[in-house]
């Protein structure tokens, strides 16, 4: 059987270098088309109508002033009347239209009646929910009430972090065209193979009539695995105007009400421990929503996972909003911050300097040494031990704090499929359904082919998104570097045995004494026995080689190119203005491990991305919601604020590339720098202020009223 | 956004005569067009500003700098006669902390710009008193007025109204009328009324400001680094004998229907000098009267400060 390992560290020549993203120049000049980009001559417009009411029952569609309207090419009713409506931005009707204009002009002239029904759109207080509220089950370990009865040193807090939305900067759609023997639907999609299906599902039809194109996507973050019920509605829109393609994207407000959030999670913790920082018992009591179907259910406590005596209750409420979709590591963020929220109180109570804590407590969790190796950097880098004093002791308008998040992540390749043609002219297609969702998968994956058939980067000519290539798994749950990573070697090497059986002879020695480096295939152990790439491909005669490579999650991790176990830890540095409230990031550091790093460069840029998502729902990011009128007040980039770049602050990355990480195999990477940094700065805002901020985002009032309360107790 | 008919003037007489039922004035366009693709404003023609030459420009005239309404916050905050004497309004453009929107966005656009709650925008009226009161008011007025609970979103208003200047406006009989910048803002009595005194068929021709008291400054507070509304501010303009202050004018910004005065804080500064202490206690006295609704007591506190570092600033002491 084919030796498929990773070639060593010190031998790599492409895999592992600091390489540029392939496609970077193309995106940032605007010559990368996005499905949102489409523009063709024959191009109908969709638009939803949407429902205003967050709880309601339409009565009756009145579609005939729409019908009249020129330039409307068909219109459909999503929600008929009888439908019972769970959210506001629910799609009640569809139109296409010639014009965007025309379309949401039709919109406006549909009339719809509804009987409104009662509506609850908060959560933060649990007392008021009501019947909405589901216990999820107590879970109890050890004796946690004797844990707190004999503790030397208990805290209790109160943390909350709210529902966000995913705010990809390409909306959700699609360009649809139902055609006469398939339909074309080029998506904005993190699953370009099975997206198609998907659409195929829902239309009822085969899915071998599906063709999805999608080369380039503005951001996912877990949003975008379905084909929707707008993709759906344009295929159908589509139809029934004679087959013309349907652009049908949701306008901002639209993107931000019904495209998928991430749950709140809200909790009562209690920390029981000894004086020198050991924790002993853990207990929980928390709540979240996720929209009308309940909510995430954090893991608590996080990575400590083995603090010998807990106690967790969870409660789950229904609302009338948007429902979740999976958000970059889903449940993780909340679960890190809850945790190492409380942690941090404890420490603080016990005043001791919380990275002792962290460190002493690494013991509970599942990768002790890693974690404290990683605690360790990330305090050089941040300069912990110099800078560190406790919350008590600091003075002055503007006053600095640290503080600490951890994350924990599988990311495991999934399942993936590749296949690599050689050419007799020496040219190399690789082929993959899958998709660059911004993590430089095309990059990767190019530096995985050429390192293995011993080309340059320019030898290799990657070709994605389409799903008339091998399949690969969805880009979630940070299992694509891994899977892509894995197909892609196997195949290399695949082929390159059908073009070493060829050229074997010629060089007068067996297939197996051959190996391929810097353009040329060369006799092992003889470099001066050798021949040029082109001139090798040359004697496969005129039918290319043509092999495919599989990564099968089940065997992966025996085959050593890919496993699971992620670690990282974060550390902050804040500013907060005392009088204003205003908190400002000085420094966020990164200390992450993935395994083998393929390209350390663009890791290097995915850590940060995450970086800032994290400063983002630390300081600004809060979906807010009206209970009278049920709607969403912020669905817009005005009042949904995130970060721009004065407020991100510096960003310092260190990926812990060592030959034990290396050694592991390639293990992916989106999700789990996208945990700890929430944690981080709400930690160091809760240093720098001397008391706990308890709920994110640290907006000015939230500051202000933990500062008066402080004076207050 | 509903379909509208653009009209392109070239003279001010022309655009009064353009100005008929239904029309609306286009400058800069930064708050207009989302107003119209959100449906809140359904002009039936626009009157496109920027090609009046006579509207443009940054000069002075007599004791005066005369600010054309179509010049750009950008223009403002870079030209030399602003920059030497009016820090105050330098700080106040820089404010809105994008460079497309400073170059757009003219200076007449933001005086007469639509406040921003969030209600208001999504088609429920400006005066919602009851949706506020028992809705998301964080960033809601602590100086409100009746019905009136949104906060006036102009950027250089307060530091105008602080430094006295004269809004002049053009109407449709021919006649300009000038208006002292604190009367140009008002609360609405009823729905469907402005928040500015300016009529439907006038326009906001330029602003007049007076020759600088001798030191000024605005400090707005903001959530966000980058661009955001001001959760407060405060202009200051001062005069001063020495090291005492002789007048002082403070308007807080971003907390009522229209910029407000802080007339017992201007009062207990004459004949003092700025510091921290006497600083902190104008802060305090110009927010004696807030009236916080149930999620905005916070922005008291923004206020105070807002008034006491733009005090420190404009004597030239550290502000932080």
């Amino acid at each position: 059987m084919a030796d498929y390992k990773w070639p060593p560290m010190d031998k790599r020549r492409v895999m592992g270098k600091r390489i540029a993203r392939l496609d970077g120049p193309m995106k940032s000049s605007g010559r990368a088309k996005y499905p949102s980009d489409m523009n063709r001559s024959d191009l109908l417009f969709g638009a939803l109508l949407t429902s205003p009411h967050a709880h309601a029952k339409v009565t009756g569609i009145d579609l005939a002033a729409a019908k009249a309207i020129k330039g409307v090419t068909a219109i459909r009713v999503i929600s008929g009347p009888g439908t019972e409506i769970q959210w506001a931005g629910t799609e009640v009707a569809a139109v296409s239209a010639v014009t965007e204009e025309i379309a949401r002009d039709a919109v406006k002239a549909i009339k719809v009646t509804y009987e409104v029904l009662p509506h609850l759109v908060k959560e933060d207080n649990l007392a008021k929910v009501g019947a909405r509220a589901k216990a999820a089950g107590e879970q109890v370990t050890g004796d946690p009430d004797k844990a707190f009865a004999e503790a030397e040193a208990k805290t209790a807090g109160d943390y909350g972090i709210p529902v966000i939305t995913h705010c990809c900067l390409e909306p959700h759609g699609s360009v649809v065209a139902w055609g006469k023997d398939k339909i074309d639907f080029w998506p904005s999609t993190q699953a370009v193979s099975t997206v198609g299906g998907d659409l195929a599902k829902m239309l009822e039809l085969p899915a071998t009539q599906v063709h999805v194109d999608c080369q380039y996507m503005g951001g996912g973050f877990g949003a975008k695995f379905p084909a929707d019920r707008w993709g759906a509605e344009a295929a159908r829109l589509s139809k029934e105007s004679g087959g013309r393609p349907v652009k049908m994207f949701l306008d901002r407000a639209t993107e931000l009400t019904i495209a998928g959030v991430r749950p709140s999670h809200f909790a009562k913790i209690k920390v029981a421990g000894k004086k020198d920082g050991t924790i002993t018992g853990w207990q929980s009591e928390s709540w979240a929503t996720g929209g009308i179907g309940g909510g995430g259910m954090a893991p608590l406590p996080y990575v400590f996972t083995n603090i010998p005596n807990r106690r967790m209750n969870h409660t789950q409420v229904s609302l009338n909003t948007g429902p979740a979709r999976a958000w970059r590591a889903p449940n993780h963020p909340q679960a890190s911050f809850l945790t190492c929220a409380a942690i941090t109180d404890f420490a603080d109570a016990i005043k001791m300097d919380p990275y002792e804590v962290f460190f002493k407590n690494a013991a509970v969790s599942a990768r002790p040494e890693t974690y404290r190796k990683q605690l360790a950097k990330a305090a050089e880098l941040i300069d912990w031990k110099k800078k560190y004093t406790h919350g008590a002791q600091k003075t002055g308008t503007l006053r600095r704090g640290l503080g600490i998040g951890i994350a924990t992540w599988g990311g495991a390749g999934h399942a993936s499929k590749c296949k690599i043609t050689i050419h007799p002219d020496g040219t190399v297609e690789v082929e993959l359904g899958s998709q660059d969702i911004g993590t430089a998968t095309r990059t990767c994956i190019t530096q995985v082919a050429a390192e293995t058939l011993g080309l340059p980067m320019s030898g290799v000519k990657v070709k994605l998104g389409d799903n008339s290539y091998p399949p690969s798994g969805p880009s979630g749950g940070s299992t694509t570097i891994g899977g892509v990573s894995s197909s892609t070697r196997k195949a290399a090497v695949n082929a390159l045995e059908k073009l070493f059986e060829k050229v074997a002879p010629s060089l007068g020695v067996t297939p197996d004494q051959l190996e391929a480096d810097d353009s040329r295939v060369v006799v092992k152990g003889n470099p001066a026995k050798a021949m040029s790439w082109k001139q090798a491909c040359q004697k496969m005669g005129p039918t290319p080689i043509s092999e495919m490579g599989e990564n099968e999650p089940r065997t992966a991790a025996r085959e050593g190119l890919n496993t699971q176990g992620a670690s990282g830890i974060q550390m902050a540095e804040v500013e907060v203005d005392i009088e204003t409230g205003v908190v400002r990031i000085i420094e966020v550091v990164a200390v992450q491990d993935c395994g083998l790093v393929v390209n350390p460069k663009t890791a290097e840029s995915q850590v940060a991305g995450a970086m800032i998502m994290s400063v983002c729902s630390a300081l600004m990011e809060e979906r807010i919601t009206d209970q009278t009128t049920g709607r969403v007040l912020n669905a817009d980039m005005e009042f949904y604020k995130l970060a721009g770049l004065p407020d991100v602050g510096k960003l310092t990355v260190h990926m812990d590339i060592t030959p034990e990480h290396d050694a592991r195999g390639i293990i992916g990477l989106g999700e789990p720098c996208a945990i700890g940094g929430i944690a981080a700065i709400a930690n160091a805002a809760a240093n720098a202020l001397g008391v706990r901020v308890p709920m994110v985002p640290l907006t000015p009032e939230r500051v202000l009223a933990a500062l008066a309360n402080r004076r207050n107790a | 956004m509903e379909n509208f008919e653009y009209a392109n003037p070239t003279t001010v007489k022309e655009a009064l005569s353009l100005l008929t039922a239904g029309a609306e004035v286009l400058a800069g366009g930064t708050d207009l067009l989302s107003l119209m693709k959100d449906d809140v404003h359904k002009p039936k023609r626009l009157v496109n500003i920027k090609n009046i030459k006579a509207l443009g420009g940054i000069a002075k005239t007599g004791g005066n700098i005369r600010i054309g309404a179509t010049v750009t916050l950008d223009e403002l905050a870079s030209n030399q006669l602003i920059r030497a004497a009016y820090p105050s309004l330098v700080q106040a453009a820089l404010g809105v902390t994008s460079p497309q929107i400073r170059n757009m966005g003219t200076v007449g656009g933001d005086l007469c710009q639509r406040p921003r709650c969030w209600y208001f925008r999504s088609g429920n009226g400006l005066l919602n008193k009851s949706l506020v009161e028992n809705g998301e008011n964080k960033y809601h007025a602590i100086f409100g007025s009746g019905s009136a609970h949104f906060v006036s979103a102009s950027s250089l208003g307060p530091a105008l109204v602080a430094l006295g200047a004269t809004v002049k406006i053009a109407g449709a009989d021919g006649k300009t009328k000038d208006v002292p910048a604190g009367q140009f803002f008002k609360a609405p009595a009823a729905e469907g009324e402005r928040e500015i005194v300016l009529a439907s068929n006038e326009i906001v021709t330029e602003i007049l400001v007076p020759a600088p008291p001798t030191k000024n400054a605005t400090y707005e507070v903001r959530h966000k680094q980058a661009l955001d509304w001001p959760l407060a501010t405060a202009s200051v303009a001062l005069r001063m004998a020495g090291t005492k202050v002789t007048s002082a004018s403070i308007t807080l910004g971003h907390v009522g229907p229209a910029p407000v005065r802080a007339t017992e804080a201007e009062k207990m500064l004459v004949g003092q000098t700025i510091t921290a202490d006497s600083a902190e206690k104008a802060g305090a006295a110009a927010v004696a009267g807030a009236q916080p609704l149930s999620q905005n007591a916070y922005k008291v506190q923004l206020a105070k400060v807002a008034v006491k570092r733009a005090l420190l600033t404009a004597a030239g002491v550290k502000a932080v």
